[in-house]
């Protein structure tokens, strides 16, 4: 089975965000695979383990973006493509889901994987419009998956509930949380990981007019929401606490 | 300049949800007198009707077919594409939930257009709409527009508000037929089981009660949803109290799991962690109950009570049944 996963390397979710020049500051950040995204490379490796056959983890972003693949290779995907968004002028979904779309037009594959939204940006929209550029179809958010022959059997969690769902490979699915328990890579993983196979590829080795990778959305303003101030911790006995609390929620801030 | 807009309007179990209405108050904004008109899919499109035309729709388009009563992305593809033909929008909204944002970006890529998601507000600034939508959880924010195109967005739940409904307006409704062959819906939903049993979901939740690590066990849940059911809120809960497996994935408020914007937070027993207080500080009053003064909820809680919560949210819970008791 030739398995696919699409990954994005992110700010860890415990970095706090501050603003340089208008823009989101790196300095200082660790990167990490996008949460969302490991949780599909977990399971890419374990439907090789059962099903044989490679996992090729892609990613889109600048060098040191190649960590997040070594990160999956150490887990046990096979080889990565990194395609080196430089040259790219304020890409956006559109640019990053067509150049997805070139470098996989050209393999061979069953299931294409990726997390539902990655942490930073949070739009959710690459792994379905990816879908819809390969013309096959896709599932979100899945919490369980199946492969039988060419049958593929999902559990999607639907803002809580869950929805059985039968389907056909290809297919792309996106990774909920609750989909596996991610492995942590092992020594001898991230020592292999060093000598697997990377290719690197720029936007001018794609088949793909430059044009269609300009976003179509631009950004006016990046800033920070004005900081919380400290409310007012209450005092007394804690059964006084509870009677001010109510109080202070209907009268002052009026919320019930 | 008046423009063509488009709702998709959203159905949950026959029900049209309110996003579609806070939709309407921002397709209104965007339309600048120019005409607003709702999509429905389903067989109950046409109960919906009037309360759209309540809240700003000025024409409703029903496509019936009873294939669209269950959400396949397939399904509703195929009729959202024939719907944007046929009305041919200059801008085009739905809601940032399980079927806006799992139908939308296909739209947004077989018609080539850009697509801003989840977005907390929409202005119209000298002429040209923005949409302000949150990036990092919350962390930071930035304001986006469209270069050329069509303009196409997803609106979180509960940011816009929805219009004073005007009972006086009126919308004409069109059915239009839309061929859906059964080998053309390729994922095929076998069974829906409901998890989210109390009804109340999280991303719509006016108020959430939620529970870290201090609840200590699954059922040191019991007294959250206790004060929950008294307050209609919904429980959400935070990333240690689910890696703990006290509850549900499916209640995880943070970064990695669900932001929410409620009017009232309660948070019982959550440190704040970074990733959480990402989830849930742009709530509009948070209430934090923890037994540590020094826990860094409380610096973004507008009301605190340093104390245990299995002491505490009990007496809240009678607190609160006495208050709205008398109304």
């Amino acid at each position: 089975m030739n398995i696919l996963v699409c990954l994005k390397q992110t700010f860890d979710t415990e970095e706090r965000i501050a603003i340089e020049d208008g823009q989101i500051s790196e300095e200082g950040v660790e990167f990490v695979v996008n949460p969302y995204d490991e949780y599909a490379v977990e399971e890419a490796i374990r439907l090789r383990d059962e099903h044989g056959g490679e996992v090729t983890v892609i990613t889109i972003g600048p060098e040191r973006a190649e960590q997040a693949l070594r990160t999956a290779m150490a887990m046990g995907a096979d080889k990565g493509i990194i395609v080196d968004d430089e040259d790219l002028e304020s890409p956006d979904e559109n640019s990053i889901a067509k150049i997805l779309a070139s470098v996989i037009g050209d393999l061979e594959y069953d299931i294409i994987l990726g997390g539902y939204m990655a942490v930073d940006d949070g739009s959710a929209q690459v792994g379905p419009r990816l879908a819809e550029l390969l013309e096959i179809p896709h599932i979100a958010t899945i919490t369980k998956l199946t492969i039988d022959g060419d049958r593929v059997e999902v559990e999607k969690d639907v803002e809580g509930d869950i929805e059985y769902i039968e389907s056909k490979l290809p297919i792309l699915v996106t990774a909920q949380q609750g989909l596996n328990e991610p492995r942590y890579p092992s020594l001898p993983g991230i020592m292999k990981a060093k000598k697997k196979p990377l290719e690197r590829m720029d936007i001018d080795d794609l088949d793909i007019d430059e044009d269609e990778l300009e976003g179509r959305t631009e950004t006016l303003e990046t800033y920070l929401p004005p900081a919380k101030e400290a409310g007012k911790i209450l005092e007394g006995d804690l059964d006084v606490q509870a009677k001010e609390l109510v109080k202070l929620l209907r009268s002052e801030a009026k919320v019930i | 300049m008046s423009k063509n807009v488009l709702v998709l309007a959203d159905v949950r179990d026959g029900e049209l949800r309110n996003v579609t209405l806070e939709c309407l108050a921002a397709g209104t904004t965007a339309a600048e007198g120019g005409t607003v008109t709702v999509a429905v899919f389903g067989s109950k499109g046409n109960d919906m009707v009037e309360k759209l035309s309540h809240y700003g729709a000025d024409q409703v388009l029903l496509v019936t077919n009873s294939e669209l009563d269950q959400y396949t992305t397939d399904g509703y593809f195929q009729a959202f594409k024939a719907v944007i033909e046929k009305v041919n929008p200059e801008v085009i909204l739905t809601g940032h939930t399980a079927v806006g944002r799992d139908v939308s970006p296909r739209i947004a890529a077989r018609f080539d257009i850009g697509m801003v998601s989840d977005c907390t507000a929409v202005d119209l600034t000298e002429g040209r709409l923005v949409f302000t939508r949150p990036i990092y959880a919350g962390k930071a924010f930035v304001k986006k527009s469209f270069k050329e195109g069509t303009v196409l967005a997803t609106l979180r739940p509960n940011n816009i508000p929805a219009m004073e409904a005007d009972t006086s307006r009126s919308a004409t409704a069109e059915e239009l037929s839309v061929d859906l062959p059964a080998d053309s819906i390729r994922t095929l939903v076998k069974e829906l089981v409901r998890k989210a049993s109390d009804g109340v979901d999280l991303s719509e939740a006016r108020v959430i009660v939620s529970g870290g690590r201090g609840v200590k066990s699954a059922d040191g849940f019991k007294p959250l949803q206790e004060l929950a059911d008294v307050l209609g809120a919904a429980v959400g809960a935070s990333r240690g109290a689910c890696d703990a497996e006290y509850c549900d994935y499916a209640l995880q408020i943070g970064q990695t799991g669900k932001v929410v914007t409620p009017d009232l937070y309660i948070a019982c027993g959550i440190s704040g962690a970074i990733q959480h207080l990402a989830g849930m500080s742009n709530s509009k009053v948070i209430v934090a109950i923890n037994k540590d003064p020094e826990a860094s909820i409380f610096s973004v809680a507008d009301y605190g009570i340093v104390g245990d919560l299995f002491e505490v949210v009990p007496m809240l819970t009678e607190e609160f049944k006495k208050l709205l008791a008398e109304g």
